[in-house]
């Protein structure tokens, strides 16, 4: 495993076509804190139709010359624009910063390893993934615009669309098989690569967190690819695997074979999209506990009650997706049967929260920029959480299906809870990777300016939804409900904007800390864990001397040592009487 | 007929089912307020209390309390509450309790993109049959003009008359792609899935006016897809019926004499 005696390698063999996992970490980073601005872009103008709805927006009629003429937005282009949106965010953006970036820069570090398990293969997940994103790019630029039936891609909608749905489903292959051969990588490397002493149950949690993603990753989406072949076979091939027969499109009857069921592509993608909700939180959750751990000064409050909550947490997942086809007519058997088990799935995040939240309680509490974007995931996640009890229970849900509160519910789970916990993962790690610290105040800035403008995004919308707006209007003014609210779209949208203002500081202060951040030693936060054992930023091979681990991940503030904290790996300065 | 006040919250319900949905819906929001708050509170506690500062150590034994236990054991305590209390039981009844048919007004409710069609019986209660073979603009919903049951039948498009204080059942179905037939103030919600005919019932409780609200994304002109249900008396209601024309009538009425035969044929197809 070991190149370490290989030649040095030039710019293009070193930076771009690595096989090393912390290069293609950051290479996945990069690219998908790229899509999520422009995933965040997209819903940006979508605001100003939302706000403004049918009025000419300055400048966009001479840029979005198909979509925008004068200026104002077409509604096939506010659809292309929602469904990308999800796209882009959710499989371009978030999934592969949690798994691809974090997983891969540091996965290998925690456990003690080289590198991954299969450099090369690495290496082809995320070139895969960089097509896919390119293929969903490019699908802009044809005619009839990207892909415009929303991220849920339901046919028969879909199938009639125009030919962006194409490019969907092909962008959709490539960026599934990309996540298929990253979360082998990852489990092989956990399972086969942990350090000498590093058992299963003195992993860090970050590690636990993946292990579990990575599974449902493997085990969820290949029902998801099989769906999107089958999908675009519908569209190419003439076949009818989800549109039944008797379809009449504009009082014209379709030729097609028909027999098909539209049922069934909702009931394989949500088989995927909801274990897919877990791989966008759980790594979220194993960033913030590294973080709250570290910044607390005291070990983690139950740790095995977190690992196996995150398990069950992770087979549950596998077990509740129809419980976003309450209103597609089901019966009372299958549907009391979802609301059960969404009902229990909100058990293990209960105790989730709850482990963290104690772990505060008897810390010594530092306050930088990671741990507060940490802290805050607590309350937005348990926000998004409790939010999700009125649309898990059917009765409740005929009401607020499809509504903004749906809207504002996933968007506290993802936005600012995986969002604001990733952004905490780049804080605090920015310095292994990069030698020098992120700026503290334009961090602060950036943090508070954002915290205040996401609420004011996500909060307005639950009172949208039980006003009963729905969502994916191109003109909300159009119903009577909508009108009545229309400022709190005002109010949305201005503050939309701002949240990306805010992130125009996260971005420059991403790229200056290169040059002029502070300098800081291998182990700037005191920790514990593996990765910062190593030199920094770590060199190919990661480790100088291979790490021998003799404790569990998070001793903190051990009675009687001279620092407060262990690394895994050291002797203690006392002599060895810990258990 | 009363105006809607709509507003930040909830609009008025004039079903006769609505009232357990929204006592459902305040309830949980309660609950969720009442628990975020608590959390909150601790929270902001444990991050005063044990903030770093000169001369404050941090404990290396975790706190132990058995409280968090009971709390954890009170929310699963009163989740199974909400299923079974609460959810279930209005779930059930709005899914599994029709009203008798004879007492009913039975509709045939068929989105298209982007109008909602709503298909009447007519005063013999029975549906004309229907084939996408007759499907044209002037017979969107493909009604056999030919069959006798089709001779009183009509339909309406986006203009959904109902009769207050009576059971309606209406066969929510769709022609082309998935569309949902929402309609917040009677607190009803069905996907509208071509090939599928999902029935469903309410009664309105107040005559007046409010809107169908597509309610799954169906294409271009999916926020324009908006239908107006009028809740009237049973006056105005039967006056409405008498007024609407019936486009498959014949002239010659001895064909109204088959009427037996094809209902056999129906239950064939």
């Amino acid at each position: 495993m070991s190149e370490a005696h290989h030649p040095e390698p030039g710019f293009i063999q070193k930076y771009i076509f690595s096989v090393d996992h912390k290069v293609i970490g950051i290479q996945y980073g990069i690219t998908s804190l790229v899509f999520l601005f422009l995933g965040f872009c997209l819903m940006m103008l979508m605001r100003w139709q939302l706000a403004f709805p049918g009025e000419a927006m300055p400048l966009a009629g001479k840029i979005f010359t198909n979509g925008m003429p004068g200026g104002v937005m077409l509604p096939e282009f506010y659809n292309s624009l929602g469904a990308m949106h999800g796209t882009i965010m959710i499989f371009l953006g978030v999934v592969p910063l949690g798994v691809g970036a974090f997983g891969n820069y540091l996965v290998p570090l925690m456990v003690g390893a080289p590198d991954m398990a299969f450099p090369k293969l690495n290496a082809a997940s995320y070139w895969v993934y960089f097509v896919g994103g390119m293929i969903m790019l490019a699908s802009f630029f044809i005619p009839g615009g990207a892909a415009n039936s929303g991220w849920t891609s339901y046919p028969p909608l879909s199938v009639i669309a125009t030919a962006g749905q194409t490019y969907w489903l092909v962008g959709m292959v490539f960026l599934i098989t990309s996540s298929l051969l990253g979360s082998v990588n990852i489990l092989v490397t956990i399972i086969q690569l942990r350090a000498p002493g590093l058992s299963f149950f003195k992993l860090p949690f970050f590690v636990w967190a993946q292990f579990v993603t990575s599974f449902l990753l493997l085990l969820a989406f290949p029902p998801l690819e099989a769906a999107g072949i089958l999908q675009l076979m519908d569209r190419v091939a003439g076949t009818s695997f989800f549109m039944p027969s008797g379809l009449v499109v504009s009082n014209t009857p379709m030729e097609i074979a028909g027999g098909g069921n539209a049922i069934l592509w909702q009931h394989l993608f949500w088989f995927l999209a909801h274990p897919e909700v877990y791989v966008l939180i759980l790594p979220a959750i194993g960033i913030i506990t590294e973080i709250i751990v570290a910044n607390t000064r005291k070990p983690l409050y139950g740790y095995k009650t977190l690992i196996y909550s995150v398990i069950f947490l992770g087979l549950m997942s596998f077990l509740v997706w129809a419980h976003h086809m309450f209103m597609t007519g089901m019966g009372t058997t299958m549907s009391n049967f979802f609301q059960v088990t969404t009902m229990i799935i909100s058990i293990p995040s209960v105790v989730i929260l709850t482990v963290l939240i104690i772990t505060l309680w008897g810390g010594s509490i530092r306050f930088n920029v990671p741990m507060l974007f940490a802290l805050t995931f607590l309350p937005m996640f348990a926000i998004g959480g409790l939010t999700g009890l009125p649309l898990g229970l059917t009765a409740s849900d005929i009401y607020f299906h499809d509504t903004y509160y749906v809207i504002g519910h996933f968007h506290y789970v993802v936005a600012p809870g995986s969002l604001f916990a990733l952004f905490a993962g780049i804080y605090y790690w920015y310095p292994k990777a990069a030698g020098r610290k992120m700026s503290s105040f334009w961090g602060k800035v950036h943090f508070y300016g954002s915290v205040v403008s996401i609420n004011l995004i996500f909060f307005p919308m639950l009172f949208q939804g039980l006003a009963g707006l729905n969502r994916r209007l191109y003109d909300p003014t159009f119903y009577a409900n909508g009108a009545a609210i229309q400022d709190l779209n005002v109010l949305i949208s201005i503050a939309a904007w701002s949240l990306g203002a805010f992130q125009l500081i996260f971005i420059a202060n991403f790229f200056l800390s290169m040059k002029f951040g502070k300098k800081v030693n291998d182990n700037p936060w005191e920790a514990t864990t593996l990765e910062w054992q190593t030199p920094t930023p770590p060199p190919h091979g990661n480790f100088l001397q291979d790490p021998v681990v003799c404790r569990g991940p998070y001793e903190y503030s051990v009675p009687g040592e001279a620092k407060d904290y262990l690394p895994q790996n050291e002797e203690s300065t006392r002599s060895e009487q810990v258990a | 007929m009363e105006k809607i006040k709509y507003g930040y919250l909830m609009p008025p319900d004039w079903s006769l089912h609505g009232h357990g949905i929204d006592q459902l819906i305040y309830l949980v929001h309660i609950f969720m307020v009442a628990l975020f708050i608590g959390w909150g509170i601790f929270l902001t506690i444990a991050l005063i209390r044990h903030r770093q500062r000169p001369g404050h150590q941090a404990n290396y034994e975790s706190a132990t309390s058995k409280l968090p236990k009971f709390i954890e054991v009170g929310i699963v305590l009163f989740e199974v509450f909400l299923l079974v209390g609460l959810s279930f039981p209005i779930w059930n009844r709005y899914k599994t309790d029709p009203p008798a048919a004879e007492d009913a007004l039975t509709v045939r409710v068929v989105g298209q993109q982007f109008v909602w069609n709503i298909h009447y019986p007519g005063e013999d209660g029975k549906f004309g049959k229907t084939s996408i073979k007759f499907v044209s603009d002037f017979n969107p919903l493909g009604i056999d003009p030919d069959d006798p049951a089709s001779v009183d039948d009509f339909f309406a498009v986006n203009q959904f008359h109902i009769p207050v204080n009576k059971p309606i059942i209406a066969q929510i179905s769709s022609k082309d792609v998935i569309h949902s037939f929402g309609v917040p103030v009677l607190r009803v919600k069905q996907d509208a899935t071509p090939g599928m005919a999902v029935p469903i019932w309410f009664t309105a409780t107040q005559t007046g006016q409010f809107e169908i609200i597509c309610s799954q994304l169906c294409g271009v002109g999916h926020s324009l897809m908006k239908g107006i249900i009028t809740v009237d008396n049973d006056e105005d209601f039967g006056k409405w019926w008498q007024e609407q024309p019936r486009p498959f009538k014949k002239e010659a009425p001895a064909e109204a004499k088959v009427d037996t035969v094809p209902e056999s044929e129906a239950t064939k197809g």
